[in-house]
């Protein structure tokens, strides 16, 4: 099947049209009068992590709090591994970016003296169903501003040691894109579906992260060699069983303490409150023949058992319908929690590119801000738009004595057989989905997934590396009969080039820094002498490269030096 | 986790396919929706809002505890009308002012 070909030049290209992407877009419009593109392969009213809405905005610096509190908070909870310039540079922004989505149209609860109404320390209240239509709005707006909506961005075009674009195709027409730009920002969001999910027949993606964020960000960045941090510091979320909704709204909303199966609430045993000990925890009390575990919510009043039905339409519907289709409402049923699969996201953790102050990758002209984007965690909403308006501000700097750029016919030429040739009705033995169910597989049982409780060890890391890389050469010989099918196939070699960087992150990391998050059963516990450092990697010839990097201090600005 | 369209309230009209975020909503020949990977939907309901003809409904997994029951979603200004529909086709109905934020 032959595609067609258009090319399309732009000032900034920006991959990814979810909270960042949007995000950075709006910021360039509003302070320059450049060409953008966004190159999104859903639609950019309902993608990414925010399709549904979000229930709070949980990074905002709350009276009484202050960006260097943020800060520490954040150093606390993820043991000390952080980048302080790049949480730093976040949280002096967290609140101007509020007003922005405000002004925007987003509902932020306010009191009488018209000032935000908080939901813990770090919290605000909000109505975020339509987060995403208020965004993809403001982004219409600006006629400097292309979306390319259903296009599925797929590498890098890189010359002379500097990213000058992107190659993708559409998810719905036989056509391949070729884009050029001066500078190109990578919001891509981070990667699910590494690992066997809870549900994993029927409900599959019935997960907590966005199922459809893949990692392509992650794995085009590792293709062009870009360095990559901290891959080894998994997202595994504490949820509501079977949904996988949210529990931070009924723990924080009504105060429900973490019990397990004998109603005694385990938490302070453990020592300590953080994000990985609250689902250490709870993977312990199972461990130990004292599940399930639940969060305590009967004897909630029926007020706040009417707020909650509420409050999760307007971020998790399934929760909703559950506690009413099974007659097991929170008042007088408490509600039972699990852990997730393990993710990788820089929103959350400080996984992704490994980035300069101003959010510049290791790859010249490419800049990273939101999931995709390592070294900052707890970021959420609020933290990727401000990460986004760092990137997008330093963009326009970088591309002010760039000139346009050209490419070679037959380098397109190239990278577009070779997209082509999965394309075909003769499919080999093997279909996609055994491909991704063999990976998760793998994940699972031996990189520390669900049936392990989440802990790996050496021996176990050589098996799945071994078989990872079986499965990219088997994943070679898949056939698409249509272009979603197209994208399909490089959805799932983009998570396995994420797993095989992933596998080497854990097998360097020789010590236990975060509970389950990352549990090396070889070297249970933390080694502040040895690894109070990142691990990153670049993808070189094949051969994926370790360098450990120091930290950097809060009023550092971090330049990439080698 | 899925959802089911009633093939004989949809109109054909495609909002419902312009947003899903996982590009799982096909047309069939008549240009009605069909859902081309049920065990791919997220459940983040973006096609139950775009839709003005309540023709899609959606349901959980019997393995996560699906029993029978669908929700949709009818909007009439700032209001939501999330409606909850057991076997049985009893109602439940909850309203949410979206100009209100969340008590939570």
């Amino acid at each position: 099947m032959k595609l067609q070909t258009k090319k399309l030049k732009t000032d900034i290209l920006i991959i990814g049209g979810g909270t960042a992407g949007c995000f950075a877009a709006i910021t360039i419009g509003e302070n320059s009068d450049l060409k953008v593109i966004i190159a999104e392969k859903a639609n950019i009213k309902r993608s990414g992590c925010l399709a549904a809405g979000v229930n709070a905005l949980n990074a905002y610096i709350v009276k009484g709090q202050t960006p260097e509190s943020y800060l520490e908070y954040v150093k606390k909870d993820s043991e000390d591994l952080i980048r302080e310039d790049l949480v730093y540079s976040i949280s002096k922004r967290l609140n101007s970016v509020t007003q922005k989505i405000e002004n925007l149209g987003l509902v932020i609860q306010k009191d009488e003296k018209g000032e935000y109404v908080s939901r813990g320390n770090r919290n605000i209240k909000i109505n975020g169903e339509n987060i995403k239509p208020i965004l993809a709005e403001a982004v219409e707006k600006n006629k400097n501003i292309k979306v390319l909506n259903y296009v599925n961005i797929i590498d890098y075009i890189k010359k002379d040691e500097k990213i000058i674009g992107a190659y993708g195709f559409s998810n719905r027409e036989k056509v391949f894109y070729v884009i050029l730009a001066k500078a190109v920002i990578c919001a891509t969001g981070g990667a699910a579906g590494l690992y066997r999910p809870n549900n994993p027949g029927f409900s599959r993606h019935k997960m907590w992260y966005c199922p459809f964020n893949t990692g392509a960000g992650y794995a085009m960045g590792i293709r062009a060699g870009a360095e990559m941090t901290t891959f080894e510091m998994r997202f595994i979320a504490l949820r509501c069983k079977d949904t996988i909704a949210p529990t931070g709204t009924i723990a924080q909303g009504v105060g429900a303490p973490q019990v397990n199966g004998y109603g005694e609430e385990y938490q302070e045993k453990y020592g300590s409150n953080k994000t990985s000990m609250r689902l250490f925890s709870t993977v312990e009390e199972n461990k130990e023949g004292r599940g399930p575990c639940f969060l305590k919510t009967s004897g909630i009043s029926k007020k706040e058992e009417e707020e909650l039905l509420k409050a999760y339409l307007n971020m998790a519907p399934a929760q909703t319908l559950k506690w009413i289709e099974t007659n097991s409402l929170p008042s007088f049923s408490d509600v039972e929690i699990e852990g997730t699969e393990p993710y990788i996201t820089g929103g959350h953790t400080g996984s992704g590119y490994w980035v300069d102050t101003k959010r510049a990758t290791t790859l010249k002209g490419l800049y990273a801000a939101g999931d995709v984007a390592g070294g900052a965690p707890q970021k959420y909403v609020t933290g990727c738009f401000a990460e986004a308006e760092i990137a997008a501000l330093s963009a326009l700097e970088y591309i002010k004595d760039k000139k346009e750029e050209e490419i070679d016919d037959g380098e397109v030429e190239k990278k577009q057989k070779q997209v082509e040739s999965f394309l075909g009705d003769k499919s080999g033995i093997y279909g996609i989905e055994e491909i991704e169910e063999a990976m998760q597989k793998v994940m699972d049982q031996y990189a520390g997934g669900i049936c392990d409780g989440y802990s790996y060890n050496l021996k176990k890391l050589q098996i799945a590396k071994l078989k990872i890389d079986e499965l990219l050469e088997l994943s070679k010989g898949l056939k698409a009969k249509d272009m979603h099918e197209l994208m399909l196939i490089f959805e799932v070699i983009d998570r396995l080039f994420v797993c095989k960087v992933l596998i080497r992150h854990l097998e360097e990391r020789k010590e236990t820094r975060w509970r389950a998050f990352q549990e090396n059963k070889d070297y249970p516990e933390k080694d502040d002498e040895n690894f109070l450092k990142f691990i990153n990697s670049r993808y070189e010839n094949g051969e994926i490269k370790v360098v450990f990097r120091n930290l950097v201090k809060r009023d550092d600005i971090y330049e990439h030096y080698d | 986790m899925s959802i089911m369209i009633e093939s004989e309230k949809c109109t054909a009209c495609g909002r419902c396919r312009e947003v899903c975020p996982g590009n799982l909503l096909y047309p069939d020949s008549l240009g009605k929706t069909v859902i081309r990977y049920p065990k791919d939907c997220w459940g983040c309901t973006s096609c139950l809002k775009e839709c003005s003809f309540n023709a899609i409904r959606y349901f959980l997994g019997a393995d996560i505890g699906g029993r029978g029951s669908t929700l949709h979603v009818k909007k009439e200004g700032n209001l939501m009308h999330w409606i909850i529909k057991n076997p049985r086709g009893e109602e439940k109905i909850i309203i949410i002012d979206k100009s209100k934020a969340n008590a939570y």
